[in-house]
């Protein structure tokens, strides 16, 4: 058996070697009506029993969010309206699995249809009880589960009960020919530091080992004796890695010439940050305000928001906090906005441009800002800059806010307004931007330049390369400008955060870089190895 | 026979979605009373008791929950729902 190799995307991290496990593709085998309908309706009886205590046995195993998954499975198998459905199936003809198969579906397209994502994401939850009755009445065995500790489980895709019930092995990592990163199943593997890789394109056959690289996407399986070695000594290296990495996290990170670099934080929702993480950073490079935004049937007030972004800078008493001001687009939807369809979103309007072309829903929010500001280490960033005309309107419109508010009487100041360079027009023209301080959005600026987006696949997200010439080069230009002017420049995005690419941040003169606290204290290690 | 009736607004950040939703049919079915809720301004009332009827009512962050009941229990059923809404489903977020 040759090494064979398979390509996706990484959904939980991690690097392991193991035996591999693959699932039986499923065949939607229908079976005709075994006897009339009170034939039928016992049939289904049976299997809705059975269901019940094999859903109450995996919870007894399962963990507290995994519990918290099949505790809802289990209330609509003994919800009445959902049965009754079948019920009425069966009396007019249905096989028992036909019907229940149909019921299930038409909840299903309810939610698939809900314009909210944490409605359609319960669509896989029903889908995953369809499929263990149907199972069930059709006296098809569950999947044959590993038994052995550190196994790879490798399958089309994974519902979240076949997860629980294979996570009793302990697996040791996940590979999956589709699947997505936002399931279920991503989000409890990554729960439990379970390596995990999905979008493989294609489900392997006929090796009985494999190795999961869960940094890169990767999965190779019947790994030949150079790949094993090399794998051996990246997992060596991994493990020194993040040991000495945690030791360094309780410190400031310093240059080995002494120099101080700033290691601050990505934050989306406060609320799921460690304590500890919040401590170890030198602040905050990157408030993206959004998460006050999406999923709401009421914008937030201007007094919402000011308690929220008060609550965070006073938690991090004195260092600075850098507040994006509200990024969305045609893409995300807001309650109450109507935003035009686009057929390019991202080249359309958002971010700064959305918000200057909507003041009734920038307004509460530079208001809450301008009133946070007095006596706390406030700024203000604003994304999707691409003229120096749009943010001096920006900044007219912050000035017309705060005299308003000292109209009122209201206490009130003016935080530093910086903006972030995400746009390669800003990045050429750097020298034109009347910014207080200018932070790098790499993600987006990476996106823009190479005309490629990470989410593509394949041969576009290659392209999207954050170490192409023509990325370091726009990032070098805002590098010079800042030193030029004596304006602090920050990077925040992923790129700060991926191995490798720090060195050459750090390399490029950047002292401030802002990560996601997963990679904060891989980040402060970058620094501290830093050989430049 | 009694009948009770009130109203709570869902401050739940995620609204009455799967997690908080079983923790009140579990709760509703815990009293004997016939138990039905609604969105505020919406014309048709659905059983507390079912998971598949209060899912599918989506009901969001910010909204207003009428809810009634009759029969035996009705008072503290009704109580006993609000207070779960009020606390957040004994949630943090």
């Amino acid at each position: 058996m040759a090494e064979q190799r398979y390509s996706g995307r990484p959904a939980s991290p991690g690097l392991v070697i193991g035996p591999l496990h693959v699932l039986a593709t499923r065949s939607a085998a229908t079976r005709a009506r075994a006897g009339d309908a009170a034939a039928e309706h016992a049939r289904l009886d049976g299997a809705l029993g059975r269901a019940r205590d094999d859903l109450a046995a995996l919870m007894a195993t399962a963990g507290t969010e995994g519990e918290e998954i099949l505790a809802f499975q289990v209330e609509l198998l003994d919800d009445p309206a959902l049965v009754e459905h079948a019920r009425a199936a069966i009396d007019a003809g249905e096989p028992a699995a036909a019907a229940w198969s149909a019921a299930l579906d038409e909840q299903i397209e309810g939610y698939v249809a809900a314009d909210d994502e944490y409605f359609r994401a319960r669509a896989a939850d029903l889908d995953d009880l369809k499929t263990r009755v149907v199972d069930l009445l059709e006296g098809r065995w569950p999947d044959e589960l590993p038994t052995v500790e550190g196994t790879i489980l490798a399958g089309r895709d994974l519902s979240p009960s076949g997860f629980i019930a294979a996570e009793r092995a302990r697996l040791g990592g996940i590979a999956l020919a589709e699947g997505s990163a936002q399931s279920h199943v991503a989000m409890l593997a990554r729960a439990r530091g379970l390596p995990m890789v999905v979008d493989l394109g294609a489900v392997p056959t006929g090796a009985d080992e494999a190795i999961l690289d869960a940094e890169h996407g990767m999965l190779v399986t019947a790994p030949d004796p150079t790949t094993r070695d090399a794998f051996a000594v990246r997992r060596r290296a991994r493990a020194q890695t993040e040991e000495r990495a945690v030791a360094l996290l309780g410190s400031p990170a310093t240059l080995p010439n002494g120099e101080r670099v700033a290691c601050l934080l990505n934050v989306d929702d406060p609320q799921s940050i460690e304590p500890a993480l919040l401590d170890a950073a030198d602040g905050v490079g990157l408030w993206r305000t959004e998460f006050l935004f999406l999923h709401r049937a009421q914008l937030p007030d201007e007094g919402e928001q000011y308690a929220a972004y008060t609550a965070l800078l006073d938690r991090l008493t004195g260092r600075p906090v850098a507040i994006r001001t509200l990024d969305v687009g045609g893409d995300k939807p807001l309650a109450g906005v109507s935003l035009p369809s686009e057929s390019n979103p991202f080249l359309g309007l958002r971010g700064l441009r959305l918000c200057l072309d909507r003041p009734e829903l920038f307004r509460p929010q530079v208001r809450a800002l301008l009133r946070a500001a007095p006596g706390r280490s406030l700024k203000v960033m604003l994304p999707m800059v691409s003229r120096a005309s749009e943010l001096a309107e920006a900044r007219a419109f912050f000035d017309a806010c705060l005299e308003e508010l000292r109209g009122e009487g209201v206490e009130a100041a003016m935080p530093p307004l910086g903006m972030m360079v995400e746009t390669p027009a800003s990045a050429v023209a750097i020298d034109t931007f009347d910014a207080d301080f200018f932070s790098i959005g790499s993600n987006d600026l990476v996106q823009y330049t190479m005309a490629a987006s990470r989410d593509a696949g394949g041969r576009v997200a290659a392209l999207a390369d954050p170490l192409d010439p023509a990325v370091l080069r726009l990032i070098e230009r805002v590098v010079a400008h800042g030193r030029a002017t004596g304006l602090e420049v920050s990077l925040c995005g992923d790129m700060a955060a991926v191995p490798g690419c720090a060195e050459r941040l750090l390399a490029l003169g950047l002292r401030r870089l802002s990560v996601g606290p997963a990679a904060l204290a891989r980040l402060k290690l970058a620094v501290h190895d830093h050989a430049g | 026979m009694s009948a009770a009736r009130d109203e709570v607004t869902i401050r739940h950040p995620t609204g009455l979605h799967a997690r908080p939703a079983v923790k009140f049919t579990k709760l509703a079915k815990t009293y004997p009373a016939a138990i039905r809720l609604r969105g505020s301004g919406e014309a048709a009332w659905v059983d507390a008791k079912s998971i598949v009827k209060v899912m599918a009512l989506k009901l969001r962050t910010g909204t207003t929950l009428e809810l009634e009941a009759e029969g035996d229990g009705a008072d503290e059923a009704v109580a006993a729902l609000r207070g779960l809404v009020e606390r957040n489903f004994d949630e943090d977020g």
